[in-house]
């Protein structure tokens, strides 16, 4: 009979129409600025910089050793490293970034710079409404406003921030096993 | 003038009105999948001529990938077929991998089926649902459609990082390794999405209207597919028995049983129907992958990500991508960077017999027709 293949059709758009009140399958929407879903942990928008302790000069992970800047496929980093060195988290004197900035219009998230960088000092970071009037200096993000305290890390990837926070500790304590016998002898030196 | 009136008296049998209209369809028109542009010369409502104008969208992929390393031009081809990005990073990981002779861990090669199948699923599931669009039939089917595509995007998201952009596959494995919970919410909307299948061919195929705009039209011969090089749903639509991944068996798709559907008339209806079917067979694909997957790496542990210098030499990596023939050519010439990059793209390539489906025809069905060709013009500029 012609029309029965619409009415069939229609049946079907009526079931979708009261199922959506009963059954969360079929209605998968939200009213986005009141409701939010949660965000995914692997979600990724744009790196922050980690920084351990509470001061930020001092604690950056970063050592400017600008593989992060090659590797980056649009290029949208730039890195000036530092003249003189300062102490890492282990306490070995390494170079630090003068300046670090990232162009966030260009950036495209693809999360190659978390993935090559050696010193878990640049992640991804999850918030993502970053739109600014300013299109000059609000597009390019500066050493201080990417950075951001491991604390906040562990918030939004716990999972991936416990096992760094392992690997470190276990890097430091060689580190120290390292240092400490050696710092042994140079004291049984002096008082020699 | 008077060759003119004989080209009309050709394509349609009448002389009609003898005059030839010439308007340009896009590049920003409602139906043409993106920044597409037909130069089309009409007579009346007839189709006498259709010139497809590409490369409004073009972006230097291929430039961009030579002067970068192999690495980097992984995210890029997220942006090819901005639909698939799964897919399209596996081509890319597959030449390398011949290129630079880099051996993939079992439990990656099923990670990498699980996610191109998927792929398929929410690509045919949605290009349906825009071919009810460029019908006339605005939001329904698109929506129905969107709503599964949206739960295969949800799982992309936890396991990538990214909806679309997933940049998801490295050379020699896949970036993260799937976990158990991943694997249950996939087995789980694998297992619903039959119910979706039967959902969406109860609401489409008998509807006489459907029937009426696509059946006959926008036909393809056989002869004429196989000497343009169409591949994919379109090529088996004409009752072209040609899968890659039964014809090459890369990756592990020698070990799954599923069937190639198989049209008769390579008309626009069949193009439809042979969406369907395919998202079926995907469907069983994924449940012998989900019950197969072995424990184990996801990475090659030789494989570096940094710095990788294949020897001198070439090779071509294919797949059968949600829309035919996706193939990356390189060149290395022993440098980090390739010297020559290709990409080989599907929907490009589908597009050229555009004009043969449409001659004679009317300017609503050059829209139905280049809907079934299912086209992302991220990939047909590049």
């Amino acid at each position: 009979m012609l029309g029965e293949g619409i009415v069939k059709g229609l049946a079907e758009t009526a079931r979708n129409f009261f199922g959506s009140y009963v059954e969360k399958d079929r209605l998968t929407t939200v009213q986005f600025p009141e409701e939010r879903l949660p965000q995914a942990e692997a979600a990724r928008v744009f790196p922050f910089l980690v920084y351990d302790t509470d001061d930020m000069e001092k604690g950056l992970r970063c050592v400017a050793c600008k593989i992060c800047e090659v590797e980056c496929p649009p290029r949208c980093i730039t890195i000036e490293k530092s003249t003189e060195k300062k102490p890492d988290f282990t306490g070995k004197p390494q170079f630090y970034p003068e300046k670090f900035e990232i162009d966030v219009s260009v950036c495209m998230s693809c999360q190659i710079c978390v993935e090559v960088c050696p010193f878990e000092a640049i992640k991804m970071d999850t918030a993502f409404e970053l739109s600014t009037d300013d299109r000059f200096g609000g597009l390019r993000w500066e050493k201080e406003r990417l950075a951001k305290p491991n604390e906040y890390y562990r918030q939004i990837h716990p999972m991936e921030a416990a096992e760094v926070d392992e690997q470190l500790a276990e890097k430091k304590a060689k580190a120290e096993e390292k240092h400490a016998p050696a710092a042994a002898t140079a004291e049984g030196a002096a008082t020699r | 003038m008077s060759a003119v009136a004989d080209r009309i008296v050709e394509l349609t049998g009448d002389a009609g009105s003898g005059q030839l209209l010439e308007i340009s369809m896009g590049p920003h028109h409602p139906s043409t999948h993106g920044v597409f542009r037909m130069n089309v010369e009409l007579e009346g409502e007839r189709v006498m001529k259709l010139k497809p104008v590409f490369g409004y969208l073009h972006r230097n992929h291929e430039k961009i990938a030579e002067n970068a390393s192999y690495l980097a031009a992984m995210p890029y081809t997220d942006r090819l077929d901005y639909m698939c990005s799964m897919t399209n990073n596996w081509a890319y990981a597959l030449s390398v991998e011949k290129l630079a002779g880099i051996a993939v861990p079992e439990r990656a090669e099923y990670a990498r089926v699980i996610v191109a199948e998927l792929t398929r699923l929410q690509n045919h599931a949605s290009l349906i649902g825009f071919l009810m669009q460029d019908m006339g039939a605005s939001g329904t089917p698109l929506m129905y459609a969107f709503r599964e595509r949206e739960k295969i995007l949800d799982l992309f998201e936890q396991l990538s990082g990214a909806r679309m952009m997933c940049n998801y596959m490295r050379f020699g494995g896949v970036r993260v390794d799937p976990s158990p919970e991943w694997l249950f919410e996939v087995r789980a909307l694998v297992g619903r999405f039959p119910r979706f299948l039967d959902e969406f061919q109860q609401l489409l195929m008998e509807n006489e209207i459907l029937m009426s705009r696509t059946q006959g039209v926008g036909v393809l011969p056989r002869e004429l597919a196989v000497n343009a090089g169409i591949t994919g749903p379109m090529l088996r639509a004409s009752g072209v028995n040609y899968d890659i991944r039964k014809v090459d068996g890369y990756g592990i798709y020698g070990r799954f049983e599923f069937r190639v559907p198989l049209g008769e008339h390579g008309d626009v209806y069949d193009r439809y129907m042979m969406r369907v079917l395919e998202m079926r067979e995907s469907v069983k694909i994924l449940e012998q992958a989900l019950k197969g997957i072995p424990e184990g790496p996801v990475m090659d542990p030789k494989a570096r990500l940094r710095g990788l210098r294949p020897k001198a030499g070439e090779a071509y990596g294919r797949i059968e991508s949600p829309k035919g023939e996706l193939g990356f050519y390189l060149i290395s010439n022993g440098t980090h960077e390739p010297y020559r990059y290709r990409v080989r793209p599907p929907s490009m390539i589908n597009l050229t017999v555009l004009e043969d489906m449409c001659l004679g025809r009317s300017v609503a069905d050059i829209v139905v027709t280049l809907g079934s060709v299912d086209i992302v013009l991220g990939e047909v500029d590049r």
